[in-house]
């Protein structure tokens, strides 16, 4: 109990004081989640709406394969990004290993699944919903997926924020691409596993309060920007 | 100027799951102002509502327009028993038929403002269509067919579960749509309702046209034993 009461206290100070480290880690935390966040987005939102409203020959097994997907252990993920990325990988030659790029990628790959999955999940609901209409306004499949992801962007949001969720808590894949180098790939998580691991647990905790605070404030951001509360029943 | 809409179908069969749910039916739709489709439950109306505009597959038989098919379809508009709300504001909702023919923004808000006005609905424009009663979302739907200026519009039970009010209102705003020179094919099962509007009456049965006639005729005297137990309240089967 005690050892949490002094994590919130270094919490607070290392907020008090600006602390350099902290603002370096924190602000690297951010870029390489959100910056994942936004590549799985452009490209999970599209595909999930798109299996919601096409038709096709193994499209269950599809679905079946994303939504198993959806469980990827990341340290396989960042042993397999590992393998691709080291000098004898075939990407070895473009020299991302351990570098924030390299987190980047492994972030992507264990979040789209999952984004695509729940917009999937989503988007075949409200397709279910406006299905006859789309059809008789003669609308294009283009179109139709341009109406459902707009209509259904509160909801799409909702899986884009599960992605965020999965992607700044995570830690074994980018500690196994990354290599939590100071200053050049060291994040709030992968600097709470090494305090952890040097026994600095009210840094540890400290670090993890700023971490869930952090998570928090995002949520509520793009929330309060998307106004997802204030425009009655959608 | 609008277009004559008449419509033909040979040897239409609509099957589902291997079940004749309609036809064979042959049929010639002039283009008739109000056409009212007839008929019990299960009756086969809202199939063929949908056969005629094109959202239904059918399993045999041909149907033709007088103009081209792409023409045609371009041409109609759709309005569902059960109103289908796009999760926008009423304006958004009445502007996005036009935003899909790629009307500019100032056609686009003097058509959407005057029909909001029309449907009473104008101080409601920024709200959720979601939150209207089922009155106001059914007469929204309809006037969201109607901004676009169809040639042919197709009701399926518009005014079902409605009060009286919300019924005349619609009525008036269909009537206005004749007059302008819009053709109107719906179900209903509302005889007085029918008696109020249709020109032309096609009464279905089991999937079957059990007849076709003017208003006056099909109502003073029915040809069918079917259509006159309909029209007498007896349970049809």
């Amino acid at each position: 109990m005690i050892e949490i009461w002094a994590g919130i206290a270094e919490a607070f100070r290392l907020i008090w004081s600006l602390d350099e480290d902290l603002i370096d880690i924190t602000v690297r935390s951010l870029k390489v989640s959100l910056t994942a966040l936004v590549i799985a987005s452009t490209l999970a939102l599209p595909l999930g709406t798109w299996l919601a409203i096409h038709r096709f020959s193994y499209r269950r097994f599809t679905i079946s394969v994303l939504n198993a997907l959806m469980g990827l252990p990341p340290v396989v993920v960042g042993l397999i990004v590992y393998m691709l990325l080291s000098r004898s990988g075939p990407f070895g030659v473009m020299g991302l290993l351990f570098t924030p790029t390299a987190m980047i990628i492994a972030q992507v790959i264990i979040i789209s699944p999952l984004i695509a999955s729940i917009t999937h999940q989503a988007m075949r609901e409200l397709w279910f919903e406006y299905h006859d209409l789309l059809i008789s306004l003669n609308t294009t499949k283009r179109q139709r997926v341009g109406a459902l992801i707009w209509d259904g962007r509160r909801t799409l949001l909702t899986a884009a924020l599960a992605g965020f969720g999965r992607a700044i808590g995570e830690v074994g894949a980018i500690m196994i691409v990354g290599g939590n180098i100071d200053q050049v790939t060291r994040v709030l998580t992968t600097a709470i596993a090494l305090e952890t691991g040097k026994g600095d647990f009210a840094l540890a905790l400290g670090l993890g309060f700023i971490l869930i605070t952090l998570s928090l404030l995002v949520n509520l951001t793009i929330h309060a920007l998307s106004r997802t509360e204030s425009e009655g029943r959608w | 100027m609008k277009q004559d809409m008449s419509v033909s179908l040979q040897d239409v069969v609509v099957r589902r799951r291997g079940k004749i749910v309609l036809g064979p039916i042959t049929l010639d739709l002039p283009n008739a102002g109000f056409t009212m489709v007839l008929g019990p439950n299960g009756a086969g109306k809202t199939t063929l509502l949908k056969v005629l505009h094109g959202v239904e597959r059918t399993s045999s038989g041909w149907m033709s327009w007088s103009v081209p098919s792409q023409t045609a379809r371009d041409g109609q508009a759709y309005v569902f028993q059960s109103p289908i709300m796009l999760r926008r504001s009423v304006r958004a909702n009445l502007a996005y038929p036009l935003q899909l023919l790629g009307l500019d923004k100032a056609d686009i808000s003097a058509r959407v403002t005057k029909w909001a006005v029309r449907i009473g609905l104008s101080a409601a424009l920024y709200f959720p269509a979601l939150s209207l009663s089922g009155g106001e979302q059914q007469k929204l739907a309809l006037a969201r067919a109607l901004i676009r200026r169809p040639n042919t519009l197709f009701l399926d039970e518009p005014c079902a579960n409605l009060d009286g009010s919300s019924i005349r209102e619609i009525e008036e705003i269909l009537r206005e749509a004749v007059q302008a020179g819009a053709q109107i094919i719906m179900t209903t099962h509302d005889l007085g309702q029918a008696r109020r509007l249709a020109d032309h009456v096609v009464f279905l049965n089991k999937g079957q046209i059990e007849e076709q006639a003017s208003a006056t005729a099909f109502f003073d005297a029915p040809g069918s034993v079917g259509a006159s137990a309909f029209l007498n309240g007896d349970i049809v089967e």
